[in-house]
């Protein structure tokens, strides 16, 4: 980061915590980390903990994985989110899962790296 | 004005022993030959991309080992839309008089050359390096994500993509260069292994080797000229995660721009070369660019619609899906194709009138598209 905004740590490197972006002169949100905002150019978007809530955008549940590390978990569901904050993300889910459910994430390990995954939400 | 002037492809399927380079040279020695032209006259070369021997110079390489000193040369990048935006850039480049004959090669020996495994984790890299492949998403993950969207929105069916598969199929019978010549059924796609649910085994393309090639010129070389009317791309994201909506995607961008490019229209069309990864993408794709109703694709393929005979026929040599995708020459072949059926030298698979022929293009997760229009003139 360039700018007075400190990075806030995130699934991407270990941590338990959704990070998101939020443009402090066009409000545009996004996802993927960057140094500047990109609808506006504007640099240093504001770092957000998301609350891990949302609602499930699509599925695919993986039957066939490409490396030893992976095939040991098929099959796994990979899904899009839509959160409550208003950004998508990709993440695991449970595999049981179907477009329009509301779902909370939780962590889990998935090949050596800890994975966003998601559930229905209790009601 | 340009016109591609000649054409060549390879069988595909195994070709033990022949290397990316090997296979290249092949197409482009036919694509050559077929134009009417010597090696010689050719003063441009663009090339895709190997996965199996990855250069940072392969048009150069290329270009040494067939022996050939083009004054332009270069390799293109696009994924699956590589070979039709090789063909833009030809197009333009003969039309601006950068060069006379541009040679544009593709082919890989993807199926032999390296291991199923190491293909589908080579290609999953198209996700985002942090985002997405940490969760072990593969190339039919991301159409199985589009895929559940899209049978979410329109009412589409496991058995309706299905039949797609069983389309390409029936189409690569009859081409004795297909990777496939075994008929499927419905029930056959629908009981395929499962690979990233809802596509099975059946709706996803093959890995395999093969070459295509063709000569794009600023004149005709033969008697029956097949002009490039007008093309045009667009690039909507890379990643699926950032993927507009899928009322927004980028065929109906690129599309639409060529038709403005080339002043045709899909009621003039009589013939489709439409990229065909997964069944899900033909299905898409033949509605984005309005070759079908939403959600209605399915039933003009049991209807006959895009069948050999008829009105719209569709990847008559058996796409992607079983003609077999090696690569950047995967999608190439569907030109290579459409210039057979438009100077009538499709032989069994000979259509009525290919007159005019409409084109399109996909890399990534329908990411980047190219939408072309050709066009027959004597």
């Amino acid at each position: 980061m360039s700018g007075n905004e400190q990075a806030l740590a995130d699934w991407t490197s270990g941590t338990d915590s959704i990070v998101y972006q939020s443009c402090g002169a066009c409000g545009t949100l996004q996802y993927f980390r960057r140094s500047f905002c990109a609808a506006c150019g504007t640099p240093d978007p504001a770092e957000k903990r998301a609350s891990g809530e949302g609602t499930v955008y699509a599925t695919s549940l993986v039957c066939r994985a490409a490396t030893p590390e992976t095939r040991a978990h098929v099959p796994y569901n990979i899904v899009l989110v839509d959160t409550v904050e208003g950004f998508r993300m990709m993440a695991h889910g449970d595999n049981d899962l179907s477009i329009g459910d509301k779902v909370t994430a939780r962590f889990a390990r998935f090949a050596g790296h800890l994975v966003p995954h998601f559930s229905r939400t209790e009601a | 004005m340009s016109f591609i002037t000649g054409v060549g492809l390879t069988a595909y399927g195994r070709h033990e022993g022949s290397s990316s380079l090997d296979l290249m040279s092949k197409a482009a020695e036919l694509a050559v030959s077929d134009a009417g032209l010597k090696r010689g006259e050719i003063d441009g070369v663009l090339c895709g991309y190997s996965t199996v021997s990855p250069h940072i110079m392969l048009a150069t390489v290329f270009a040494e080992h067939f022996g050939i000193r083009p004054s332009y040369a270069h390799a293109v990048q696009v994924g699956g839309a590589t070979g039709l935006a090789m063909t833009m850039l030809a197009h333009h480049l003969v039309e601006a008089g950068v060069a006379r004959h541009v040679l544009v090669v593709g082919g890989e020996n993807r199926a032999t050359g390296q291991s199923r495994d190491a293909s589908i984790q080579a290609l999953a890299q198209v996700g985002h390096p942090d985002y997405e492949v940490p969760l072990g998403p593969t190339i039919p993950a991301y159409y199985g994500l589009v895929a559940t969207r899209y049978m979410h929105e329109y009412g589409v069916t496991q058995e309706d993509l299905a039949e797609f598969a069983v389309l390409m199929r029936s189409h690569a019978l009859t081409h004795p260069g297909a990777q496939f010549h075994d008929p499927i059924t419905v029930a056959d796609v629908m009981t395929s292994k499962p690979v990233a649910l809802p596509l099975k085994l059946l709706d996803c393309c093959p890995v395999s080797d093969g070459g295509a090639a063709f000569v794009v010129s600023r004149e005709r070389t033969g008697e029956t000229g097949v002009r490039i009317a007008g093309c045009a791309q667009a690039h909507t994201h890379q990643h699926v995660t950032a993927a507009p909506a899928l009322s927004e995607l980028g065929a109906e961008i690129s599309v639409a721009k060529a038709k403005a490019a080339s002043g045709v229209s899909i009621s003039d069309v009589r013939y489709a070369a439409v990229y065909d990864s997964f069944t899900i993408t033909l299905a898409m794709l033949l509605e984005d660019l309005g070759l079908a109703g939403r959600g209605e694709a399915a039933a003009r393929v049991r209807s006959g619609h895009f069948g050999r005979d008829g009105a719209m026929p569709l990847n008559t040599h058996g796409g992607l899906l079983s003609y077999g995708h090696c690569g950047v020459g995967g999608a190439m072949a569907h030109l290579v194709e459409t210039h057979l059926q438009m100077t009538g030298r499709a032989g069994n698979r000979q259509v009525r009138d290919a007159s005019v022929a409409l084109l399109h293009g996909d890399g990534g997760v329908l990411s980047s598209h190219v939408s072309m229009f050709l066009e027959r003139v004597r």
